[in-house]
């Protein structure tokens, strides 16, 4: 389940880009209880980190508060048509995904 | 007199907050949409549908839903319809499985183990409908019209949804068939008619946000009925396809816009 898909889109408005990030991730809390009665083990995004043209502008720390299936979206200041964004996550356990796409 | 004020200013906010929260909800509706999860189940279900699997190890890419061997394009909106080669009307689940019998060589059995998935782990006829659905955004919904079994099911379909069975002695009808009905904050349309089976329909399947899962018809057809108290419909039997039909039918001609979100 963890390292699933994700998808992004970046769009250039008048002078700033938005990006929205799709993330898809179990985002467990460490409190829910599976069928059985056994405590699910926390295993959450921890840090979230996007870099434009291979610079880090970006750098978040989240934690279990955020839902399943996060979807993230922000707004850059500035750029341009073929920027390259790069989106990473680390979650607690050690896995990671990244996404690359160019600004539209 | 201060007091008499006191309660005139708290019906009135009262009444607004009616008002707020039913913007608040739409406000919310609107940012599920844009940052839609769905979407990542349909990039998993393009993902299973080219996945060789079964005794035979091919891939489902030439299911023939309707349009052709492989032809996704429109065919979500244009089910269900007759399957000359099945005898028998089939909605989107029920001919994904006639798929992977007749071209993975899977047993019935083994294709409906596990039709209904749970967050952790969809089931794959919940990725494949994802990706399929999605494959008629902006199609016009034209379920089968001609056909005498489509006109049977879609006769069916619509005798079943007022049909009272069950020890609670319930129809569809009896929570979907008048106007201006809710469970809770939850808007019940009355989905006989086009009106609101429109938007309905045409955002179907969908991703629940309450449960994280993504759910398709079938699905809702059988949680309906197990709501109603009846035994478990079989898994796309003519009942619950019948119904899926009259549904989609009385929604003809809205563009599809889906897979959508629930709350």
């Amino acid at each position: 389940m963890a390292a699933g898909p994700m998808k992004m889109r970046a769009n250039l408005g008048a002078g700033f880009t938005d990006v929205r990030v799709l993330m898809n991730h179990p985002m467990e809390t460490g409190l829910r209880k599976d069928a059985d009665g056994n405590l699910v083990p926390m295993h959450f995004i921890q840090s979230l980190t996007v870099k434009v043209n291979g610079r880090a502008v970006l750098d978040a720390q989240i934690s279990q508060a955020v839902s399943r299936n996060p979807v993230f979206s922000f707004r850059l200041k500035g750029g341009t048509k073929g920027d390259k964004i790069e989106v990473g996550w680390l979650d607690n356990q050690g896995e990671s995904n990244r996404i690359e796409a160019d600004v539209a | 007199m201060r007091l008499l004020a006191l309660a005139a200013a708290l019906a009135l906010s009262s009444g607004a907050r009616a008002d707020d929260s039913a913007k608040e909800i739409q406000r919310y509706r609107q940012m599920v949409a844009e940052g839609s999860p769905a979407e990542l189940f349909e990039l998993e279900g393009e993902t299973l549908w080219k996945k060789p699997g079964g005794p035979k190890n091919v891939s489902l890419e030439r299911c023939d839903l309707g349009e052709g061997p492989g032809v996704l394009k429109a065919a979500y909106a244009h089910l269900p319809r007759y399957f000359k080669d099945a005898e028998r009307v089939m909605d989107l689940e029920t001919r994904l499985v006639y798929c992977m019998t007749t071209l993975q060589g899977r047993s019935r059995a083994d294709a409906t183990a596990r039709v209904f998935g749970t967050a952790d782990r969809p089931s794959e006829l919940e990725l494949l409908s994802a990706y399929i659905a999605g494959q008629s955004r902006g199609v016009a919904i034209e379920p089968g019209m001609a056909h005498p079994k489509e006109k049977t099911s879609y006769e069916l379909g619509r005798a079943l949804f007022f049909h009272r069975v069950g020890p609670w002695d319930f129809s569809c009808a009896s929570c979907h068939g008048e106007e201006g009905k809710r469970i809770r904050m939850q808007e019940l349309p009355a989905l006989h008619e086009a009106k609101y089976a429109r938007p309905v329909i045409a955002s179907w399947p969908a991703y629940r946000v309450s449960t994280s899962q993504f759910i398709t018809l079938q699905w809702r057809m059988n949680d309906c009925y197990r709501q109603m108290r009846t035994p478990e419909p079989n898994f796309g039997s003519e009942t619950t396809v019948a119904l899926i039909h009259f549904l989609t039918a009385t929604a003809q001609g809205e563009t599809y816009h889906g897979p959508g979100n629930k709350r």
